[in-house]
């Protein structure tokens, strides 16, 4: 390959790079499309959250809010997560979370699902008086119908009484 | 121990023999909790086969008989004590089955009748009056046979107690099967005894919450197929179905009303779960309840004019009462610090629901016949006991409970003294729902 074809194509690339690029431009009301990371780290202020930091950050990383029976308060050990996910929120305004709510397997299923819902919405609440946008956040109850343990006794039910903190974008 | 309790320890002994077998054989095993000493003896012969071809795969006599003793109302006489096979009303002598402490004696027969049908013929005695008080003929299909076996159960039944029989319904729950993030859970209708069961809807997200409509050719429930909770109605014999609501939030516990002519629910649109009505042909919704506690559950009583539903407004869930027009709600369960999930019966009397002490739930059934507070009766054993459904004649409650880590269904006297479980083979079953009555 001779130098001026070589040039030709990296023109050709530019170009097409380039139109890719204008015409991607996403609507204003969506937010800019998730780009992998370069190795280097990125320049910015180190206390500033970004999508990286969900996978490798040890306090991002725990997503499981726990509850006591029959409860929807949040137990003060958990304020430590509640507060860096309100900030992550705080600092990535496109990220989206559900919030799932879940209940062990005792009492009915209907009044589980509100009482699910209770707990999503404590921990919502709890995001929201930290920063988290309110559009950022959705509330799902599942009752009892998503147990992640299906044993009966009090160390299986603690971990089904739940919010899973879930990232949808 | 008196005769009485040496024949009643006899026929518990006996019922633990034979549960084994039933329960290899049929997917059902027989738990008999306690005798019945009010329980009315009854013999049922054995139905002599008088076709020219194959007799049908089913023992018309034993569904029979296992029907009876379901409903704790019978106590039949076991197989192996009938002594003589009277096929005819001329081949029956009273002395026999008065020896044998008999009230009512069934006997049959099953005849050919059209290409793949039969003809069977049943006659019913009182053996104190020494008199047939019942003789008539149901026909069906060969793989028909034991529907026509719980329409004799029903004819006896309604015959003998002067109540219809309610053995030829049907029962919907729920199944769950697999683990993890990988279950699969179906809508299943079987036959109020548990066999025949069919798929009304399968999905990899929880369905919930089936209710009848008042004909019985409908299904109302809750999936979360979408998402998040939405309540379907499905029709039963052409799996057509509509998306009845699918609000943000909770779209929970659909009811029929008695009419079928609105669908109470929950919906949490408003940021709590509250009780509204819809009227399904408009679609329009009314709001009957406005608190910041959990409003849930509603069942409509059986005329239709108010409903009952769990709320935890005064703490701990109990059951309330709103006009079904809309109105002021007023506490109606005042024992037990939890009580949810009702179900009313048709009386508009009896109210089963799952009532919580501690760790332990339990059904119990509010008689409100005398007025007042009413009495509280706990009817089933624990621990973990819930989502309670009346018969529709009032006789018998379904309910779910837990075994071993899995959902089991069972199926208890009204009063409580007789019970039967019902197993599926393979993963945990729950939420049962008694249909209402066939329409004649």
């Amino acid at each position: 390959m001779n130098i001026s074809l070589r040039v030709i194509l990296a023109a050709a690339l530019c170009v097409t790079l380039a139109a890719c690029k204008t015409t991607k431009t996403p609507p204003a009301d969506e937010p800019e499309p998730v780009r992998p990371e370069p190795i280097v780290q990125p320049v910015r202020p180190s206390d500033v959250y970004d999508w990286g930091d969900l996978e490798t950050d040890s306090c991002l990383r725990q997503r499981v809010v726990y509850f006591d029976f029959d409860q929807s308060v949040i137990r003060p050990e958990f304020a430590r997560i509640i507060a860096c996910h309100a900030k992550f929120l705080r600092d990535v305004p496109a990220a989206q979370v559900t919030l799932e709510g879940h209940c062990d397997e005792r009492g009915s299923r209907e009044y589980n699902l509100g009482l699910g819902e209770r707990r999503g919405n404590a921990v919502g609440s709890a995001l929201r008086a930290q920063g988290g946008g309110g559009g950022q956040l959705n509330v799902v109850s599942y009752g009892e119908e998503r147990p992640v343990c299906t044993q009966s006794n009090e160390d299986c039910w603690q971990r089904n009484r739940r919010v899973e903190i879930i990232y949808t974008r | 121990m008196t005769p009485t309790r040496i024949l009643l320890s006899a026929l518990l002994a006996l019922a633990f023999v034979l549960a084994p077998h039933r329960a290899q054989a049929q997917g059902l095993t027989i738990d008999i909790v306690d005798g019945v000493p009010s329980a009315l003896p009854i013999t049922v012969v054995p139905f002599a086969f008088e076709g020219s071809g194959s007799p049908p795969d089913t023992d018309v006599a034993s569904v029979i008989r296992a029907n009876f003793n379901r409903s704790g109302q019978f106590r039949t006489l076991p197989v192996q004590d009938i002594v003589e096979m009277p096929v005819r009303q001329a081949d029956v002598r009273y002395g026999t089955w008065r020896t044998l402490r008999q009230d009512f004696l069934l006997i049959g027969r099953i005849l050919d009748a059209d290409i793949g049908t039969f003809r069977v013929e049943f006659e019913l005695f009182d053996v104190a009056k020494q008199v047939r008080v019942l003789g008539t003929a149901v026909t069906g299909r060969q793989a028909e046979m034991r529907s026509v076996a719980h329409q004799i159960s029903d004819m006896v039944y309604e015959h003998i107690l002067g109540v219809r029989g309610a053995f030829w319904t049907s029962i919907a729950y729920v199944t769950a099967v697999g683990s993890g993030g990988n279950i699969t859970y179906t809508l299943m209708v079987a036959d109020a005894d548990g066999h025949n069961p069919r798929t009304v809807v399968s999905s990899r997200e929880p369905l919930m919450s089936p209710a009848w409509s008042p004909d019985g050719r409908k299904l109302a429930y809750v999936s979360f197929e979408s998402g998040n909770s939405a309540i379907w109605i499905q029709h039963l014999a052409t799996a057509q179905r509509d998306l009845m609501t699918s609000f943000r939030g909770i779209n929970g516990a659909p009811s029929f009303s008695p009419d079928g002519t609105r669908l109470a629910l929950t919906l949490s649109r408003d940021g709590n779960p509250e009780i509204y009505v819809m009227d399904l042909s408009s679609r329009q919704l009314t709001r009957l309840t406005t608190h910041f506690a959990i409003d849930t559950e509603p069942v409509w009583t059986p005329d239709g004019r108010h409903i009952i539903f769990t709320s935890d407004r005064a703490g701990k869930p109990q059951l309330y009462q709103v006009p079904a027009e809309g109105g002021e709600a007023t506490r109606i369960t005042f024992r037990g610090e939890y009580n949810a999930r009702p179900s009313i019966a048709f009386d508009g009397r009896r109210i089963a629901m799952a009532q919580g002490a501690g760790n332990v739930y339990r059904i119990a059934v509010l008689d409100r016949t005398l007025g007042g507070e009413g009495e509280m009766h706990l009817i089933s054993p624990g621990t973990l006991d819930e989502s309670p459904s009346f018969a529709p004649n009032g006789s018998m409650i379904l309910y779910a409970s837990r075994e071993g880590g899995r959902g089991v269904l069972n199926a208890v006297s009204a009063d409580g003294r007789v019970r039967q479980r019902l197993v599926l083979a393979d993963g945990d079953v729950r939420e049962p729902a008694w249909s209402p009555f066939r329409q004649r």
